[in-house]
């Protein structure tokens, strides 16, 4: 493994054995001393050309806490506000030595592009593009279903998760519904017409327009946030009919089977796509999510560089 | 392929080695055996199994996974992480014991004195290992050696639990070039 672009480059082992380091790595996060020394002297550089708190900083922990370097580059602020382009901004990253690029921007394929050219040699880590992929997510949302609900099976088979909301934009639903389906579960989609993107039918998924008879069937649900930014249309008449049809609430809560969990990638919506008191209640893993997060980005990173990338590039 | 060490041999080898550790720390109180995965930790078990069947005690046994710490991990693909459990008492003012099959270079066993030293302070740090082959790369001992084995660097030393490989063994191969 070279690159993290794509849930599809994963097999089902890779995908495995980041969720089993990172669960090696989340006992030293829980240790007294939260510093390794496996990454010391490399460079990692936060590339962020969009707004994200939580991804960068938990990627910015987790290479902090492997003893890398941490460059983080934003747009605003950056030479890329006067108009530099991405080839230019990563010729010169490449030349002040970065070993690896995290990159999060608006346009679908901006990581792909950049791990295809030749413009810089280090490894190229998907933290979100436009409305593709967001493997990272995926792979801390699936770690956390697995610990909450596989009672200590390997993957998630038998279990069934509802993403729910707007899953048109959504580069997060996109990367679920990719690793979920290959470790084993049923996903269910559940959203208005309009927010389901073109082709849909063709994923591994059912799809349902009405959330109450999914809900009670469901071992956790995925609550995904409205993207008023993306929207440059009208999707749903108004918010208020939005959350009665498709927000979590506290009816709904109440119909969900006692073990299943509530998830949402964060930034939430209160009120929106899911009431305050869903997202408070016991059933929510939402912090939760945050701190695996910052496990499984270490065993990315650890994936991707800590051993040498001539003999992994060779398998 | 030659038999270094049948498993009668390394059954009386492990249960000497359990004795003089007794011996030198008086008793089974003061320590806590640590066991690097994957051969390691079987030894540790096996040794504390022999420890408690003489000292009649429990003995604090646990394993350390030293891959974050290696000092080679740059020269191979990425390793998977093995499990490390502390036992009870920790590792702070105890005498820690590390457990490995085969001392060589000694450089796991340096990356076992970091990994520990960012888990606490031990009393002491002993090492026990079942075979030693010599070779080493870095100034480092074991006080506890099952058999002192002389080989050139190119040969291999494969060591064997029933737990693992369905019988115990040490044998010597003959490496590549």
């Amino acid at each position: 493994m070279r690159h993290l672009l794509s849930i599809a480059d994963l097999s089902k082992v890779e995908a495995l054995q980041i969720l089993n380091t990172a669960e090696e790595l989340a006992r030293v996060s829980d240790g007294p001393m939260k510093k390794l020394p496996t990454l010391r002297g490399r460079t990692i550089v936060n590339l962020f050309a969009e707004d994200s708190t939580r991804t960068r900083i938990s990627f910015e922990a987790a290479a902090k806490r492997l003893s890398a370097d941490v460059i983080n580059f934003s747009a605003k602020g950056s030479s890329v506000s006067k108009g530099e382009s991405l080839k230019d901004t990563a010729q010169t990253l490449q030349a002040m030595g970065a070993d690896a690029v995290i990159i999060r921007h608006s346009a679908s394929g901006a990581a792909q592009r950049l791990a295809d050219s030749q413009w810089m040699t280090g490894s190229v880590i998907n933290a979100g593009d436009g409305t593709h992929e967001h493997p990272s997510q995926a792979l801390l949302d699936a770690f956390t279903i697995r610990k909450h609900l596989a009672h200590g099976g390997d993957d998630l088979t038998g279990l069934h998760i509802a993403i729910v909301g707007d899953v048109l934009h959504s580069r997060v639903a996109r990367s679920n519904v990719l690793l979920l389906t290959k470790l084993g579960a049923q996903v269910t989609l559940v959203a208005p017409p309009t927010l389901l993107p073109v082709g849909v039918e063709s994923w591994p998924v059912k799809v349902s327009y009405d959330f109450d008879s999914v809900i009670a069937t469901v071992d956790a649900v995925m609550m995904l946030r409205i993207q008023l930014e993306r929207m440059t249309e009208l999707f749903f008449p108004n918010a208020r009919e939005y959350s009665r049809y498709f927000g979590l609430n506290k009816d709904r809560l109440a119909q969900m089977k006692p073990t299943a969990i509530v998830m949402h990638p964060g930034p939430m919506n209160r009120g929106l796509e899911i009431t305050a008191d869903s997202a408070d209640s016991a059933r929510s893993v939402i912090l939760e999510q945050v701190t695996n997060g910052v496990s499984v980005r270490m065993a990315i990173l650890y994936m991707l560089l800590a051993g040498s990338q001539e003999i992994g590039a060779s398998e | 392929m030659s038999l270094a060490l049948p498993a009668p041999d390394m059954a009386r080898a492990i249960t000497r080695i359990s004795h003089e550790i007794l011996e030198r720390n008086s008793g089974s109180d003061s320590i806590t055996l640590l066991g690097i995965p994957t051969r390691g930790a079987h030894l540790a078990a096996r040794i504390a199994a022999n420890i408690q069947a003489i000292d009649g005690k429990p003995v604090q046994v646990g394993t350390l996974d030293i891959t974050l710490h290696r000092d080679d991990l740059r020269m191979r693909p990425p390793r998977a992480l093995m499990p490390t459990t502390i036992p009870s008492l920790g590792v702070e003012d105890r005498n820690v014991i590390l457990v490995d099959d085969v001392l060589f270079s000694g450089r796991t066993i340096r990356a076992a004195l970091d990994a520990l030293g960012e888990i606490g302070r031990p009393k002491t740090v002993q090492l026990a290992v079942l075979v030693d082959r010599g070779h080493r790369q870095l100034p480092i001992k074991a006080d506890y050696v099952g058999k002192n084995l002389p080989t050139s660097p190119t040969q291999i030393i494969k060591v064997q639990f029933t737990e693992l490989d369905g019988l115990d063994a040490v044998s010597l191969e003959e490496g590549g070039k």
